[in-house]
């Protein structure tokens, strides 16, 4: 990340603001434009969310997190809690697992389950975060990546064995109300501009965050936690922080998620850690760890040929996934963002000022 | 004089080694003082100890009249009591200006007061000081591109940025280039006489310490074996022994 260190970059700035339009116009359009992919539209937003809050935790902070799932899957969770148990008796509705009837529901009830199921959520996310971030934002390095995938697994372990909740078996969100092709189109469109809201919220707020000194601290503490610390900044809130900011999101991300699958499995949709787990680390890898755009990048390139792989390599998809992997590590280990960073240095304002060499070298 | 900070009778040993043994040292306000002594001698441990990196295992410290032993560092480094490493310290994927901005004292400053953009008066002065040690046309650099020397200088002006009371300096000199070394001292020298800044200096190079300080330390295996004005330490059969391994 760069400082405005220089009032000079209005042209950039208009650059940058053009290409936010231009995004931001084939975003909305995307889906009235190419209606039949309108679901995989929307899952590519899902993966600019999690790449992007993974990126605040292992590009911005340095702390490699393999647990952020835990915040998409335990926000997901929440949400089908509050969608559902006002309206039935939950624990009869999980028992009858995938075999039975989705939850039928008025519009006004489903609009009216989902949006505070979405609050529940953030919360859910935020939540967890500042009491796990508490307990093992202590552990540094490789211990706090190992400490991460632990909880991971611990909390996929504990909604397959909860009953309320369907346990292994799974649970089912409520169906979208209405009948027919019209009805599954509205869903998709409802999803998709769900998911391109949150994302755009996602990326605004953390822009704004690493522009701020509290991004400078994170930066710090990704460099140098020792000498942070020596210089007087109190690590260990600033962790836990850009943790649960991180967590907010994934939890309004994973009940989105959710109810656009429809069907809900703890390990594999939920607390998907070999899955999504990793893919959100290699997708901020991948477009360059700590860079404003990196995430983003990443995960249009990835979900593309993901997408592609699982079309005409079914079978195949994840051995060339993980040649995939091993390309990116090896040609590009700063990642895309990275290498054009080192390469093009002066693009991103480093650069030797000549103008006072004269008084400077006095 | 008042001693700004005050070690009394401080011991800490690592498993078996013994890095300091009953060390006892004060420093005066507005002092330049030197700390001495062989490797291995136990100078970094006393750094170390002072600015609360380890529990100590006996004595006490007190800075600006207050006991600071059981403190932990950022809350240390918030009192003023600063220290810089002898691995050169700096965060090497930021550029100059933002490491000194996030330099900037963080005594009492709110998590809501860091979600704001840093103020016109911190570039201002991130440029001063950049240019104080004549890092001034490096400054959009990242701090890793620069040489070892440069950083050393970085890490610096980086400790002035944060209007410490006093700096703890683990060889200041170590790695920079000989011409640069006199202009060096001199900015020790104008920091303490324009800014009031205390100093306390590890230093190997003798031509530099008995330059700079006013008073001197000697460590010897983890003890105190000296202490006076750089002439008389300089003369001290038992520094000399120390130095030249005869005893």
């Amino acid at each position: 990340m760069t400082l405005p260190t220089s009032s000079s970059g209005n042209p950039a700035n208009r650059r940058f603001v053009l290409l936010c339009l231009a995004i931001g116009v084939l975003s909305i359009a995307a889906p009235f434009a190419f209606p039949a992919i309108v679901k995989q539209l929307s899952i590519f937003w899902v993966m600019v969310i999690v790449a992007y809050t993974w990126d605040t935790m292992g590009g911005q902070l340095g702390y490699n997190s393999f647990g952020n799932i835990v915040f998409f899957g335990a926000g997901l969770y929440m949400s089908a809690i509050v969608q559902i148990a006002p309206f039935t008796n939950m624990r009869a509705y999980t028992a009858a697992g995938e075999q039975g009837e989705a939850l039928a529901l008025s519009m006004g009830q489903y609009l009216g389950g989902l949006a505070p199921g979405l609050v529940a959520a953030a919360l859910t996310g935020f939540v967890l975060a500042v009491v796990f971030g508490f307990i093992i934002l202590s552990l540094r390095g490789h211990y706090f990546a190992i400490g991460t995938l632990a909880l991971g697994i611990f909390l996929a372990q504990i909604f397959a064995n909860w009953e309320f909740v369907g346990a292994g078996s799974g649970i089912t969100m409520p169906e979208f109300p209405g009948q027919g092709r019209a009805s599954d189109q509205n869903k998709s469109i409802l999803f998709y501009f769900l998911c391109f809201g949150l994302a755009s919220a996602t990326i605004v707020a953390l822009r704004w965050l690493y522009s701020t000194r509290f991004g400078l601290a994170i930066n710090a503490i990704r460099d140098d936690e020792d000498k942070a610390e020596a210089m007087g900044i109190t690590t260990t809130r600033y962790k836990v922080v850009a943790w649960s900011v991180s967590g907010f999101f994934l939890g309004v991300c994973g009940a989105l998620y959710g109810n656009i699958v429809r069907f809900v499995d703890p390990e594999e949709t939920a607390f998907d850690g070999p899955g999504l787990g990793v893919w959100m680390v290699l997708m901020a890898v991948l477009g360059g760890k700590g860079s404003l755009w990196g995430p983003l990048i990443g995960a249009v390139l990835f979900h593309l040929t993901k997408e592609l792989l699982w079309t005409y390599l079914l079978g195949f998809q994840n051995i060339v996934l993980g040649i995939l992997v091993v390309v990116i590590v090896v040609f590009f280990p700063e990642g895309i963002m990275g290498w054009v960073r080192s390469r093009w240095p002066h693009m991103f304002g480093e650069s030797v000022d000549l103008s006072r060499q004269a008084e400077a070298s006095k | 004089m008042t001693a700004l900070l005050d070690v009394r009778s401080v011991s800490k040993s690592f498993g078996g080694v013994s890095a300091n043994r009953d060390i006892s040292i004060d420093v005066g306000e507005g002092e330049i003082v030197g700390l001495i002594g062989p490797n291995g001698s136990g100078k970094t441990t006393l750094f170390n100890s002072i600015v609360g990196f380890h529990p100590l295992d006996k004595g006490s410290i007190r800075f600006s009249g207050r006991e600071i032993t059981k403190l932990r560092v950022p809350r240390i480094a918030q009192l003023g009591l600063l220290r810089t490493f002898q691995q050169t310290r700096i965060y090497s994927k930021m550029t100059a200006m933002e490491n000194m901005a996030v330099s900037t004292p963080h005594r009492g400053v709110s998590l809501a007061g860091m979600m704001t953009r840093q103020s016109r008066e911190v570039t201002e002065k991130s440029e001063v000081l950049l240019d104080f040690v004549g890092l001034y046309s490096k400054r959009f650099l990242r701090g890793g591109d620069l040489s070892f020397g440069q950083q050393k200088l970085l890490e610096f002006a980086m400790a002035l940025m944060n209007e410490p009371r006093m700096l703890l300096l683990d060889e200041p000199t170590a790695g920079i280039n000989p011409t640069l070394i006199n202009g060096l001292i001199d900015r020790l020298k104008r920091v303490n006489a324009d800014l009031g800044i205390t100093l306390l200096v590890i230093e190997h190079n003798m031509r530099v310490i008995m330059n700079l300080a006013e008073r001197i330390y000697c460590l010897a295996h983890g003890e105190l074996l000296a202490e006076g004005a750089p002439e008389t330490i300089q003369s001290d059969p038992r520094v000399v022994d120390a130095y030249l391994g005869a005893s």
